[in-house]
């Protein structure tokens, strides 16, 4: 009776499938902190760095999930995660404003910078920010933008605004990726392009091309290019479910002396990525 | 193109140092692809064979319908499983974000249409003379059902594998519903789309070639049980 058989090795695997969605593999003891963060801080190692003393000093799992900044702060909203770490000041006051947001602690900065091809076609090294967007504009310089409203992207646009100069969109020379920064800077590389990226992503993408990129920095140390990175503790008032308690102590462990320093100490290439700066 | 051999090299590297990240990777794989054939096959395999098999009104539109989700983009079923599961939406209090059950119910979405469209193709090509066969050599309504499903078995085993193929290889649930979380619910597809967007191409050629020597093994074994 051949098809008895077969039916019968169906029911055995009745149980094992209700076993199988059943068994509670992911239940976790530690208590687990759910973190919304950007490419950068994940890309460049920092959190992976960090992960093991937070955990050794508070005994609280930390979780990550690695977007850009606009994203992050919708999950936030949508109360899918505890607490934040993004780099968008103007978009960070408005979701405090909105009450999503609580206790906005700036933990660390970098800055941003404009590299291109060492060729430097268009002319813009040295140049202020202002002159070497309208340059790029000018010449039609292919300039490649992460387009995916992170961070990079947000403090991109807010630069041509500042250049006085049209955003550009569906000009041939404007690349929108909507990827991440280290996609992004790899995109560039290739078309023989410029683009802005945070001062860590670069050192780790020169780290990653052994100490000699085919993009260098040609643009840095404009006052607006400061990029300045904070936690932020998911409301309570708006997600009954956010663990607060958690979120504030990874907050105020961020801030601490502990993180501080450690944070200081992460290098690549002998570079320091990220510069401590909480109050 | 020096990916590609560094990626070769890599892919062996990864498997025979026992790189805890690599199997992390392969055991979330293995994990949620798990949950979701289970799940597809337990529901599948019988609405495949009701289609396949009996004769309703409104056959055709539901035959329409099962065809036309086969295209379903996987991005697009990541984004309806995260509205759902999300804290705010209808199922939020299952606590399923960023969690592999969480993939699973995505990927189940992504691999039923298969199993039910291919089973219901099966049970509709076998022999028509078939179920005369049976009802004149006096076999029950009971007997004719199981012995249909035995005659398409290997049909089916075809539409398992179809699926499983799918539901391995799909990135769009993964990345969306399971949020890439290391040593959780990073998958081998996750992980390949990270070191991409990284600029680590050899490591994800190499993960690539870790996830086809899974499928070869898989497919490889049930070759074996059917000769058996």
């Amino acid at each position: 009776m051949k098809p008895l058989n077969s039916l019968l090795k169906l029911k055995l695997l009745l149980p094992l499938t209700l076993v199988l969605l059943c068994g509670p593999a992911w239940a976790a003891d530690a208590p687990v902190l759910m973190m919304a963060t950007t490419t950068s801080t994940d890309n460049t190692g920092l959190l992976d760095y960090l992960k093991p003393y937070f955990e050794k000093a508070t005994g609280i799992e930390l979780r990550w999930t690695a977007t850009g900044t606009g994203k992050a702060l919708a999950m936030g909203q949508n109360c899918d995660v505890d607490v934040l770490l993004v780099h968008a000041p103007p978009a960070e006051m408005k979701y405090i404003a909105d009450g999503y947001g609580q206790n906005r602690r700036e933990i660390m900065f970098n800055d941003f910078i404009i590299i291109g091809p060492a060729q430097d076609k268009a002319g813009i090294k040295g140049k202020s920010v202002a002159d070497a967007l309208a340059t790029i504009k000018a010449k039609q310089a292919v300039f490649v933008s992460r387009g995916d409203n992170s961070g990079t992207h947000k403090k991109e646009k807010s630069l041509w605004v500042a250049a006085k100069q049209d955003q550009p969109e569906k000009e041939s020379w404007y690349v929108q990726t909507g990827q991440g920064m280290l996609a992004s800077i790899n995109i560039a590389a290739e078309q023989s392009g410029y683009t802005m990226t945070d001062r860590g992503t670069y050192i780790k993408y020169a780290h990653d091309k052994g100490g000699n990129p085919p993009l260098a920095i040609l643009v840095e140390g404009d006052d607006v290019l400061k990029n300045q990175y904070s936690v932020i503790e998911v409301s309570p008032k708006n997600c009954a479910n956010a663990k607060a308690d958690l979120a504030h102590k990874f907050s105020e462990w961020m801030a601490g002396a502990e993180a501080q320093k450690l944070i200081g100490d992460f290098k690549l290439m002998g570079k320091k990525l990220f510069n401590p700066n909480a109050k | 193109m020096d990916y590609i051999i560094q990626g070769l090299l890599q892919a062996f590297q990864l498997l025979f140092s026992g790189d805890a990240e690599t199997y992390s990777a392969v055991a979330a794989t293995l994990i949620v692809s798990s949950y979701a054939m289970a799940a597809s096959l337990l529901f599948g395999i019988p609405l495949g064979f009701a289609l396949g098999h009996f004769r309703f009104p409104g056959r055709r539109q539901v035959r329409l319908i099962v065809d036309t989700l086969l295209s379903l983009p996987t991005v697009f079923i990541g984004l309806i499983v995260y509205a759902f599961i999300s804290r705010q939406g209808p199922l939020g209090q299952m606590g399923l974000l960023f969690t592999l059950p969480g993939i699973a119910i995505g990927q189940t979405i992504l691999a039923l249409p298969v199993v039910i469209a291919l089973s219901a193709t099966a049970v509709e090509s076998m022999d028509v003379n078939l179920r005369t066969t049976l009802l004149s050599l006096g076999a029950g309504r009971r007997q004719l059902l199981q012995s249909t499903l035995w005659e398409a078995r290997h049909a089916i085993l075809a539409a398992a594998l179809t699926a499983y193929g799918r539901v391995m290889t799909e990135v769009g649930i993964s990345m969306m519903v399971g949020g890439n979380i290391k040593w959780h619910t990073r998958t081998i597809t996750t992980a390949i789309a990270l070191e991409t967007n990284k600029g680590q191409f050899a490591l994800g050629i190499a993960l690539g070639l870790v996830l086809l020597l899974i499928a070869f093994v898989v497919n490889g074994s049930v070759s074996f049980l059917r000769k058996k």
